[in-house]
């Protein structure tokens, strides 16, 4: 499962079609630089927008989307010129800003109906689709009530639910799990792979936290004081970690003696039941499993060792595994 | 497709109640998941959301989509504004008189604590909430510019606040035509009430949004225009009177134009030669009219500036 989604990824992050090009991107704010010469292609699918607070990610999303217009440099969204095209885009493009943004005396369907008509669309959609939209990410009875008496989860939910209810091709989500608990984190980070998976929408999601998006990111970009510091597809950096964590119920050794003589690089037989074994092809996954049903053991897991994408910003590391 | 096969014979048997008919309303019971549908239909532009805002805004003002609380104010004042036309009415009915005692025209400044109290109440609703609560990056990020935001407001605020003055004339029109008084006169004074109506409701309407939108805290915007309104209203009085006994008489008629109500009054009151609200004497009339009419024209457009340039950093830095 987990090696096959890895290989979808790494199709999706070559993919031709770059929903965000920034060239040259800057922008000051009197003497403070936000942003400094940024140029950055962002894929289709979950791009994950790193940085800790104050690196330019909000700036860069308000360029992005018309609001604020860059001192130099061009950005581009769904082909179209954010300084020029700032209604064009933000009638196909949904925004989930990091602050508090709602009204607390009104029920999260009249306001999110409210807001979809401010996205054009006709009152009988704008009705239909927030009752669509409020069930997907979650939100049911409590719908009619007033938006005060919501915890902070559920408001996040309210807020993707305004950025979603018209449909848009790309949504910009900054720092959506703020706030949230560990299970409401989870919750999130899950809804926002759906968006992308089974939405068909595209994300662009600013975490200060690399670790929670390197979950659901296809793309991951970094930016630290306006400056980029990197920008590489989730697959690219994690397909060279190439280990495989095979654990198997019973006849480790034999399993392991058979992948050694069809030439796998068999590594660390620490446990009785587990081993890992170098991943040098798709072949190695084939003999695991023939090896296993030979020998008739029981697969408990095959688990691609993926490189924590914090690996690759240690710079010793850097040339060997993520730009190869 | 031969795996739906057993299901039609399956329902029959768990359940026998049922007759074989009932095999499509069954299917009903299940819950699809349909998954996120798209929208491919049509997208409006901006004339739209502008008028989507405003009606919004109009609802809003008078408590329509929020809780019962929100209601109270606007409609006990609506109800306070609209009973003197009602007794005016049953006064003449009762006395035969046979004219109004108060004019189409003055009846807004006689009534101008409530109005005042009606805009310290709307005001705020239209801008200070969405300031307060972060609102505004929401709406900027949705296919219109600031510029729409600040317009939909001030005219959401406007409308509202003619139809209320609008409703209280006409209910001095209904009175009075019910009571007999001559037709063509009450019409014509009616118009003049229209026009006095719509010129307070627009100035109100921006004064009362430029003192909303720079006091966000619940309340203070509230106090604010409560004290704008009605402290300037009584200054401005009292400076009337004492120009009027130190012997500058034009000083007096022109110190008028410092308070919204009287601004209008004599605006209207030069323009349509009626008689003026509070025995109050303004400047003569051409001169009157233009000088008024200037003002009121100034105000409205300083408060459209300001508003504007109160909102070009909104929601950004």
């Amino acid at each position: 499962m987990d090696h096959r989604a890895a290989l979808g990824r790494a199709q999706d992050g070559a993919s031709p079609v770059p929903s965000v090009v920034a060239e040259d991107l800057t922008r000051t704010f009197g003497p403070v630089t936000a942003l400094s010469q940024l140029s950055v292609e962002m894929p289709e699918g979950v791009v994950g927008l790193v940085g800790a607070n104050g690196a330019g990610k909000s700036t860069l999303i308000k360029i992005l989307l018309g609001l604020l217009p860059p001192t130099s440099g061009r950005a581009r969204m769904l082909g179209m010129d954010a300084a020029t095209e700032g209604l064009a885009i933000r009638q196909i493009v949904g925004y989930m800003p990091e602050s508090d943004c709602l009204p607390t005396d009104v029920s999260a369907t009249e306001f999110v109906v409210h807001l979809a008509r401010m996205s054009g669309l006709p009152s009988a959609v704008a009705r239909e689709r927030t009752a669509d939209t409020l069930r997907h990410v979650g939100l049911y009875e409590e719908r009619y009530r007033s938006i005060g008496g919501y915890s902070t989860g559920m408001k996040q939910r309210v807020k993707l639910a305004q950025a979603l209810v018209h449909d848009p091709k790309l949504v910009l989500l900054d720092e959506p799990t703020n706030g949230l608990d560990p299970a409401g984190r989870d919750e999130m980070l899950g809804l926002i792979q759906r968006i992308s998976s089974d939405f068909a929408i595209s994300v662009v999601v600013t975490s200060h936290l690399l670790g929670e998006l390197e979950r659901i990111a296809d793309h991951i970009v970094v930016i630290e004081a306006g400056v980029l510091q990197r920008s590489t597809s989730t697959a690219d950096a994690t397909q060279l970690s190439g280990v495989l964590l095979v654990e198997v119920t019973d006849g480790a050794p034999e399993l392991v003696a058979r992948l050694r003589a069809a030439g796998a690089q068999v590594a660390d037989d620490g446990g009785a039941h587990t081993f890992t074994v170098e991943l040098a092809g798709e072949w190695v996954l084939d003999a695991v499993q023939d090896g296993a049903a030979d020998l008739g053991v029981g697969l408990v897991r095959m688990q691609r060792r993926r490189h924590h994408l914090t690996e690759i910003f240690r710079p010793e590391q850097e040339g060997g595994h993520v730009r190869s | 497709m031969s795996g739906a096969e057993p299901v039609p014979s399956a329902i029959p048997s768990a359940v026998p109640a049922r007759s074989a008919a009932s095999a499509a309303p069954a299917a009903d019971d299940v819950i699809h998941d349909i998954g996120f549908r798209h929208y491919d239909g049509q997208r409006f532009g901006r004339g739209w959301v502008v008028r989507s805002l405003l009606v919004e805004t109009v609802r809003g003002v008078f408590g329509l989509g929020r809780p019962a609380r929100a209601k109270a104010m606007p409609w006990a004042l609506i109800g306070i504004l609209l009973i003197p036309p009602l007794i005016i009415a049953l006064s003449i009915l009762l006395t035969g008189g046979d004219q109004l005692p108060v004019s189409y025209t003055q009846y807004p400044s006689s009534m101008s604590l409530v109005i005042a109290l009606f805009v310290a109440g709307a005001a705020p609703y239209c801008v200070s909430r969405d300031l307060r609560h972060g609102v505004m990056p929401l709406y900027l990020s949705r296919p219109m510019k600031r510029s729409d935001y600040v317009f939909a407001k001030f005219a959401g605020l406007s409308i509202s606040l003619f139809a209320v003055l609008a409703l209280a004339d006409t209910l001095l029109l209904v009175g009075a035509l019910l009571t007999k008084l001559p037709v063509g006169d009450q019409l014509a004074g009616w118009a003049g009430g229209m026009v006095t109506s719509a010129v307070l409701a627009v100035l109100l309407g921006g004064i009362g949004l430029v003192i909303a939108a720079f006091t966000t805290r619940r309340g203070l915007g509230v106090a604010a225009i409560i004290t704008a309104l009605m402290v300037v209203s009584g200054i401005v009085a009292m400076l009337v009177a004492v120009a009027d006994q130190k012997g500058y008489p034009t000083v007096a008629s022109y110190l008028h134009v410092l308070d919204p109500f009287s601004l209008v009054d004599g605006f209207v009151t030069r323009l349509l030669g009626v008689d003026a609200a509070n025995g109050s004497t303004y400047p003569p009339a051409p001169l009157g009219a233009v000088v008024f009419g200037l003002v009121i024209v100034g105000a409205i457009g300083a408060c459209l500036g300001i508003l504007v340039r109160r909102y070009r950093k909104v929601g950004v830095v």
